[in-house]
């Protein structure tokens, strides 16, 4: 029978696998966007899992909230997205220093 | 029997398609992984039987934040080769790394009781009921005791909806846009003239 343990077991691997996004993309902030959904996703499998395991439901609360939130980080990092690439042309982010003082 | 094997089939492609978002070549490919991904681990929770969310996260992640990442990988003219560049270079480094966080987790799931997690009780504050269907439930809470964190969350996205137009909002010079209040105010004493041009003359504008 499927445990708690395997659904741990799936969201730690997705989790790992959006960290390594980040490392890998590390020029295409598009790329690392994606990362960024898939650790979020790893989170709320979690969440639902205990949830679940639990008999509680507020687990599955958290999972909205956790949505909403993503949701909206989405929308505004590819707002700024749009923004840099209009003013350089590039999205390359390994050498992003206009905010430097 | 069915669910371990529909387990399996959701953890795997859940997995392998979270694996080639981050290592495809062509963005959009990656987009296309990641709604894999989604629908994948909408799955599971399926399985779960957290059957609202499951579906939010089809209709939030596939239907909204996806294609927004689409339209973005697709408007804007990139070249994609050129930040590839740093792919192989970061390759080990970011293995490395992400080993040693995924020894930490394994290590910490191991502390946490070797042979199946304990998973302590719940305060029954929100109890799953058998009689109750999971989307009737979570309204029932969401409306109740999280109405404020509900509220909070419709701010949030009222936020970021008002961010992003801001944030790419530009204004246009040299266009013609309509003027709706220089329009309102106009009269037909300053809009029209009444001329009586000569036989054979013409009018000049």
């Amino acid at each position: 029978m499927i445990g708690i343990e395997h659904y741990v077991v799936v969201s730690s691997i997705l989790f790992v696998l959006g960290v390594l996004g980040i490392f890998l993309n590390r020029k295409n902030v598009i790329v690392i966007l994606m990362a960024i959904e898939l650790i979020l996703l790893a989170v709320n499998i979690n969440l639902v899992a205990f949830s679940a395991f639990l008999h509680d439901l507020t687990g599955q609360i958290f999972a909205m909230f956790v949505l909403t939130v993503a949701a909206g980080e989405a929308a505004i990092g590819l707002a700024i997205l749009v923004t840099y690439f209009r003013d350089r042309g590039t999205i390359a982010v390994d050498d992003v220093n206009r905010m430097k003082g | 029997m069915i669910t371990v094997l529909a387990f399996y089939l959701f953890a795997t492609l859940t997995i392998v398609a979270g694996a080639l978002t981050i290592t495809s070549r062509n963005p959009v490919h990656s987009v296309l992984w990641l709604i894999v991904a989604f629908f994948n681990a909408a799955g599971l929770m399926v399985l779960l039987g957290a059957e609202f969310i499951a579906m939010l996260l089809v209709i939030v992640y596939v239907g909204a934040v996806a294609v927004l990442f689409l339209f973005v990988v697709m408007m804007l003219d990139i070249d994609f080769a050129e930040l590839r560049a740093g792919f192989i270079k970061n390759f080990p480094l970011g293995l490395l790394l992400a080993g040693v966080l995924l020894a930490e987790i394994t290590l910490g799931l191991g502390a946490v009781g070797s042979g199946g997690i304990t998973l302590g009780t719940a305060d029954g504050t929100a109890p799953i009921v058998a009689s109750q269907s999971n989307t009737e439930a979570i309204g029932m809470l969401l409306y109740g005791k999280y109405l404020f964190l509900f509220e909070v969350a419709g701010v949030i996205l009222l936020v970021a909806m008002v961010g992003a137009i801001v944030l790419t909002h530009r204004k246009r010079t040299g266009v013609r846009s309509q003027n709706v209040a220089r329009q309102n105010a106009r009269r037909p004493d300053e809009a029209t003239v009444n001329m009586s041009p000569d036989v054979g003359k013409g009018v000049e504008l």
